[in-house]
């Protein structure tokens, strides 16, 4: 999947690292490989494969991780 | 009656059996048809011929399916796989079962899209586990997440529906990695209280989930979007542009009848079928080729992507029909015509891939639709012009 890639530097995708708990769900939910845990912290690893699909937003327990993508 | 009387009525009863007279009767009625399912027809029901049978649990009669797919399911599979009634491949929502389910078992959620539930039966031969099917109106687990149907609140609705308090002694549920965009996991524990487990993206990769203690490895929860993965969806990517094909193909006709005597039938036909073709080549690739060769085709923007196809597609076309064509104009104009098609389609195909931001896609649109249109209303000036 890394030979598929779409347009950089344009996914709306934000992370707040101060707001994140350190659950680990969205490195679970994200079909993209995005997030990486790293002393407890979600980082954001791979910014441009996000395809703003909103899974990890869905699911983060602190509101840590915000999307918000056009009509598209 | 007597013990001894009733033996001789077993005996005399079996006497007629064999009585030639007998023989008749019972063959031309057929022979009795053992039908294991008999008990639990209905009158206006119809049995679903993946279902094996049915077991009695604390929530009432549970149907345990089949995990190995038949004839009919593979024959509709490929009728759905070209597009024809694929939003009406349904299966009925609900709990159903697989292998011995019992109250140790997972509880594993899908959708009610009839290929995405063969899909996740076929990969659980000899495991015993409970299948939750949520109404997703017939789509698959990821685009109903998207579209809101594989949602919390189905997830909720069908939890409490069928009783699954009652099923199982534990309260995990696992949903697919995919449905995650329509499912919060923290509210369907506070609203039904059972724990969402994210499991694998793959139905093909559930069993070696489950035996690895429920988790997924980084492979497991990574999209793919291989070559096979792509082919098999470019029959209904054509199927979709066929009815407006069509209609431009009207429209092709009408303008190709634009000449000298204003509108010429013969003219029309004549030089229509160029267009067809220049349109045909187009589809074929924005379509068709264009997906398959994704990954080799140069750029990351669809539309050019399309472009470059288009072109080569557009270049052979006119290589092969180029002693039937005549005046110089025509050439561009069947050029432009065939790769803008193949760009438009192309672009379109980012709505069926699994990597392309809805924000992205905006991008490309705003920059490649005033392109393409301009290219449409050159390419159909010097089209018309030519026929002057």
């Amino acid at each position: 999947m890394k030979d598929l890639r779409y347009l950089d530097d344009v996914s709306t995708l934000v992370l707040n690292e101060e707001k994140c708990i350190g659950c680990s769900l969205c490195t679970e939910v994200c079909p993209r490989g995005v997030f990486e845990m790293r002393q407890n912290k979600a980082h954001i690893i791979d910014f441009n494969a996000c395809m703003e699909c909103g899974a990890c937003v869905n699911n983060c327990p602190s509101q840590a991780i915000s999307v918000s993508p056009g009509v598209g | 009656m007597d013990k001894k009387t009733q033996q001789n009525l077993k005996i005399s009863t079996s006497g007629i059996n064999i009585m030639s007279s007998m023989d008749e009767i019972t063959s031309s009625c057929g022979p009795e048809p053992s039908n294991p399912m008999a008990e639990y027809e209905k009158p206006g029901f119809k049995l679903c011929s993946y279902v094996d049978r049915f077991i009695k649990t604390d929530a009432g009669l549970i149907p345990v399916i089949k995990p190995k797919l038949e004839k009919n399911d593979l024959f509709s599979a490929f009728y759905v796989r070209c597009g024809i009634n694929r939003y009406k491949y349904t299966v009925a929502p609900g709990l159903y079962g697989i292998g011995e389910p019992d109250k140790n078992c997972e509880v594993i959620v899908t959708a009610n899209f009839k290929l995405t539930f063969d899909h996740l039966r076929k990969e659980l031969n000899n495991i015993n586990a409970w299948i939750l099917v949520l109404d997703t109106k017939g789509i698959n687990v990821w685009c109903a997440a998207g579209k809101g149907t594989f949602s919390t609140r189905e997830l909720v609705k069908k939890i409490k529906d069928s009783s699954l308090e009652k099923i199982v002694d534990h309260k995990r549920i696992i949903v697919p990695q995919l449905g995650a965009t329509g499912v919060s996991a923290r509210d369907v524990k506070s609203k039904a209280g059972f724990r969402v487990v994210y499991g694998p993206i793959r139905a093909s990769d559930i069993p070696a989930f489950l035996k690895n203690n429920k988790k997924a490895d980084k492979k497991m929860r990574q999209v793919t979007f291989n070559l096979y993965e792509r082919f098999i969806l470019t029959p209904v990517e054509v199927q979709i542009v066929l009815k407006p094909a069509l209609f431009t193909a009207l429209i092709l006709f009408i303008i190709s009848g634009i000449g000298p005597g204003i509108f010429s039938f013969s003219q029309a036909w004549e030089r229509g079928v160029f267009s067809f073709f220049a349109l045909a080549a187009g589809i074929l690739s924005g379509a068709f080729i264009t997906p398959v060769l994704l990954p080799f085709i140069p750029s990351r923007e669809f539309a050019l992507k399309g472009i470059i196809t288009g072109s080569i597609f557009a270049t052979l076309l006119l290589v092969l029909i180029s002693s039937a064509v005549n005046g110089v104009a025509e050439f561009p104009a069947l050029f432009l015509f065939s790769v803008t098609i193949s760009s438009y389609l192309a672009m379109n195909f980012t709505g069926t891939t699994p990597f392309t931001s809805p924000s992205g896609v905006e991008k490309e649109m705003k920059r490649y639709i005033p392109v393409q249109l301009a290219s449409l209303v050159i390419s159909s000036g010097l089209w018309i012009y030519s026929a002057f």
